[in-house]
């Protein structure tokens, strides 16, 4: 399999993802792009892990990949309170609104 | 670099091509419930590319977190924050200059990765989950257990954050949302229940059914 495949792949989600966190008004979907960009860079560590080829590099890059899982659950776990507790004080999730500490 | 598209090649492309125009429709969606969706193919092609990758375990992983989780996780959000489910204006005014970084960035990405790794082919070699667990056990123990620690924490900030503060009662989320829209009057009246009053009131100063307008 080409190398650049993959690659390609997860430079497409990434970009898509910094998109959608740039142009996007709701949080929710906000944090749903941030998963994307996660994503992105799971692949990308596999994917390295592979064409560095050594037999650590491929373990250790699907270490690294599971622990970027991990800590995409909790980001996502945190996220979403922090987005119920906006909802709650500012009854809304747009977060061009969310601009108390912008001045 | 040589052209020939084996098996491996076509599936990874077709995975690729999938989760691409997911990844699309994410962003560019009218619909948040149909976003999120969406973004469900996108981490299916995501656990493509790990298999494809030979990494078994991580693809199955992903399925069972993201999948199954996360986007349990966001649908909830979705439907807890009463987004206005249906088709309305989604996207700020910073939208072109969104699509210029993004596409530049792509673009220049692009270009690097078919420069650096144009000809280098992987020869696929499976990596079970007996190995990984080896791994992760022995050499990577210590950080696996401060991401199980990181994970409990996360789990209590969020409950945290998320729950009501002391005084507002035992009221439910959702039994306690549903009839916002006529909160001044609950508020207003003498006889109002101490359980709620204070977050309907929160709420109203922020307009009774703001959300929904705020939003269109």
């Amino acid at each position: 399999m080409q190398a650049t495949y993959p690659l390609v792949f997860a430079a497409l989600l990434f970009c898509v993802g910094i998109y959608g966190v740039l142009s996007r008004r709701n949080a929710v979907l906000v944090l749903m792009s941030v998963e994307m960009m996660l994503a992105a860079v799971t692949i990308n560590l596999v994917a390295f892990g592979e064409i560095a080829r050594g037999a650590d590099a491929v373990l250790t890059g699907q270490v690294f990949a599971l622990f970027v899982i991990a800590v995409g659950a909790a980001e996502v776990g945190v996220g979403l309170a922090i987005i119920l507790l906006l909802y709650r004080n500012r009854a809304s999730v747009n977060i061009d609104e969310a601009d108390l500490m912008k001045y | 670099m040589n052209d020939v598209l084996t098996a491996a090649d076509i599936f990874m492309l077709l995975v690729a091509v999938t989760g691409g125009a997911a990844a699309i429709s994410v962003v560019i969606s009218r619909n948040v419930v149909h976003a999120a969706l969406f973004l469900v193919v996108t981490l299916l092609s995501v656990a493509g590319t790990f298999l494809m990758l030979g990494a078994e375990f991580l693809a199955w992983t992903q399925v069972l977190v993201y999948v199954g989780a996360v986007i349990v996780l966001i649908l909830f959000g979705l439907m807890l924050t009463r987004a206005p489910i249906g088709p309305m204006a989604q996207h700020n005014e910073n939208g072109h200059l969104a699509f210029g970084v993004s596409t530049l960035l792509f673009l220049f990405l692009c270009l690097v990765i078919f420069r650096a790794f144009g000809d280098v082919r992987l020869d696929l070699q499976y990596t079970g989950a007996a190995a990984l667990g080896e791994v992760i056990y022995v050499e990577w123990a210590f950080p696996f257990m401060a991401l199980g620690f990181m994970l409990t924490v996360a789990l209590i900030g969020a409950i945290i954050l998320a729950r009501r503060e002391e005084g507002e009662g035992p009221v439910t989320d959702l039994a306690d949302e549903i009839p916002a829209r006529d909160s001044r009057d609950v508020t207003a009246s003498p006889g109002a229940i101490s359980a709620g009053a204070r977050a309907p009131g929160a709420r109203a100063a922020g307009g009774g059914s703001a959300p929904r307008e705020v939003q269109q």
